[in-house]
């Protein structure tokens, strides 16, 4: 529960209110988080958040934020060579290793990348290991879109769609929503293993979508957002049903995670 | 060769139909290609033919005055494109542009719908197709509404 010192490596801006850093340990590096995980990272002075993964190599880790609150405002305004604490990896990741054989597909939307990155970055090192693989991207506008320029590498070695909310008539790829995109993946939809992240509202329907096209509701994997607090299943902020979120997921089937998300707050 | 009616069949949107539609059908069909830029549909034009596109990629489009056109969707191959030409007034609401080469099955919308009142049974099962069609572009029309990437609907 105590948060270990990294200093800021190297900044990144992504989006006019959207930062990657990279952090390395000041002294003893945390476990290596796997894709799909998440640690907590403090603004010092200011507050702590749970922020996804967005990579990770030997020691040195990526985390993408958005400026949403205090807390990211803090941590977005960090410069290279400042300090953040950071305690983790915390929860479940994605199962990359039961999609061994069979089609990929990921569905991000907006900052629903961050987490997949990494997921994605294992793929491409192994990518003999599956058959095909599609990502599926939606953004609200071409001018949105995140790491773009690793968007086009990706696309030398998977099927990659993008779609956008609206554009201007520049804009060569999709409008429309993200959902479309899975309906002409190039898979195998009973062969596939999906991974799906997003905003909650375009999960249910990427995830919906996925079923529609014949993929089994135990291969449909989303990462969910609550409010993680304590990240270790103690505090409850973050509870959904059975489920401590921190802990079980962020990653879940949907099949385990379908009926808690049909129930409305009211 | 292959017959517009033999590419009709193998439509999602017309396979299926009783034996002998999808000529019918093809009766009132051409094969039809656009250059990029060239426009498929005006806005506010009379609503003659509509498209199943069978290549490229087509942006449907609505003009701004200070922004310039908008692009609010786009279509691909295996898509349609056009649904005003069932209903009266029969105009377009959208301009349509072609993002590439693109390749389509146009339908001449009175042939059409004149083989439909000419045969009823044709003409509802092919209005049922059709809004099917209608729906999964509203609730897809609803989604781009809910600005589903934005902070607020996490």
């Amino acid at each position: 529960m105590v948060p270990v010192a990294y200093r800021v490596e190297r900044r990144r801006e992504e989006l006019p209110d959207t930062v990657t850093l990279w952090l390395r340990p000041t002294a003893q590096a945390l476990p290596t988080p796997t894709p799909g995980q998440f640690n907590m990272l403090w603004a010092f002075g200011v507050g702590e958040v749970p922020i996804s993964l967005a990579g990770v190599d030997g020691d040195v880790l990526a985390h993408t934020v958005r400026r949403v609150g205090q807390v990211t405002e803090a941590l977005c305004a960090l410069a290279e060579g400042d300090e953040v604490g950071v305690r983790g990896p915390y929860g479940a990741g994605w199962d990359l290793p039961r999609a061994a054989g069979r089609d990929v597909l990921v569905v991000a939307g907006g900052l629903g990348l961050v987490p997949l990155r990494p997921l994605i970055h294992d793929v491409l090192a192994g990518r003999h290991r599956f058959g095909s693989v599609a990502l599926c991207i939606g953004a609200r506008s071409p001018s949105e879109l995140l790491y773009t320029e690793e968007v086009s590498r990706w696309a030398d070695e998977m099927d990659v769609t993008i779609a956008v909310d609206t554009a201007p008539p520049s804009w060569k790829g999709r409008v429309g929503v993200v959902t479309k995109l899975i309906a002409s993946a190039g898979i195998d939809p009973t062969l596939t293993t999906a991974f799906v992240c997003g905003p909650e509202v375009m999960m249910r329907f990427a995830a919906r979508a996925a079923l529609d096209r014949g993929v089994p509701p135990s291969e449909v994997f989303v990462s969910l957002e609550r409010n993680m607090a304590c990240a270790i299943g103690h505090c409850g902020h973050c509870q959904l049903g059975p489920h401590f979120v921190c802990k079980d997921g962020p990653v879940l089937a949907w099949d385990r995670v379908a009926p808690q998300l049909a129930v409305r707050a009211r | 060769m292959t017959s517009i009616a033999d590419l009709l069949a193998d439509h999602p949107l017309f396979e299926g139909l009783p034996p002998g539609s999808n000529e019918l059908i093809a009766g009132c069909g051409r094969n039809a290609h656009f250059a990029t830029g060239e426009y498929l549909l005006s806005a506010d034009a009379s609503a003659d033919e509509f498209f199943v596109l069978r290549r490229g990629h087509v942006a449907i489009e609505v003009d701004t005055p200070r922004r310039g056109p908008l692009v609010v969707a786009t279509l691909g191959e295996g898509e349609v494109l056009g649904v005003s030409w069932m209903l009266p007034p029969y105009r377009w609401t959208f301009d349509a542009r072609a993002v590439e080469p693109t390749s389509a099955i146009a339908l001449d919308a009175s042939c059409l719908r004149a083989k439909c009142d000419d045969d009823p049974a044709l003409g509802y099962e092919l209005f049922k197709r059709f809004a099917g069609l209608v729906r999964n572009r509203l609730q897809a029309a609803r989604l781009q509404l809910v600005d589903l990437y934005g902070n607020d609907a996490s």
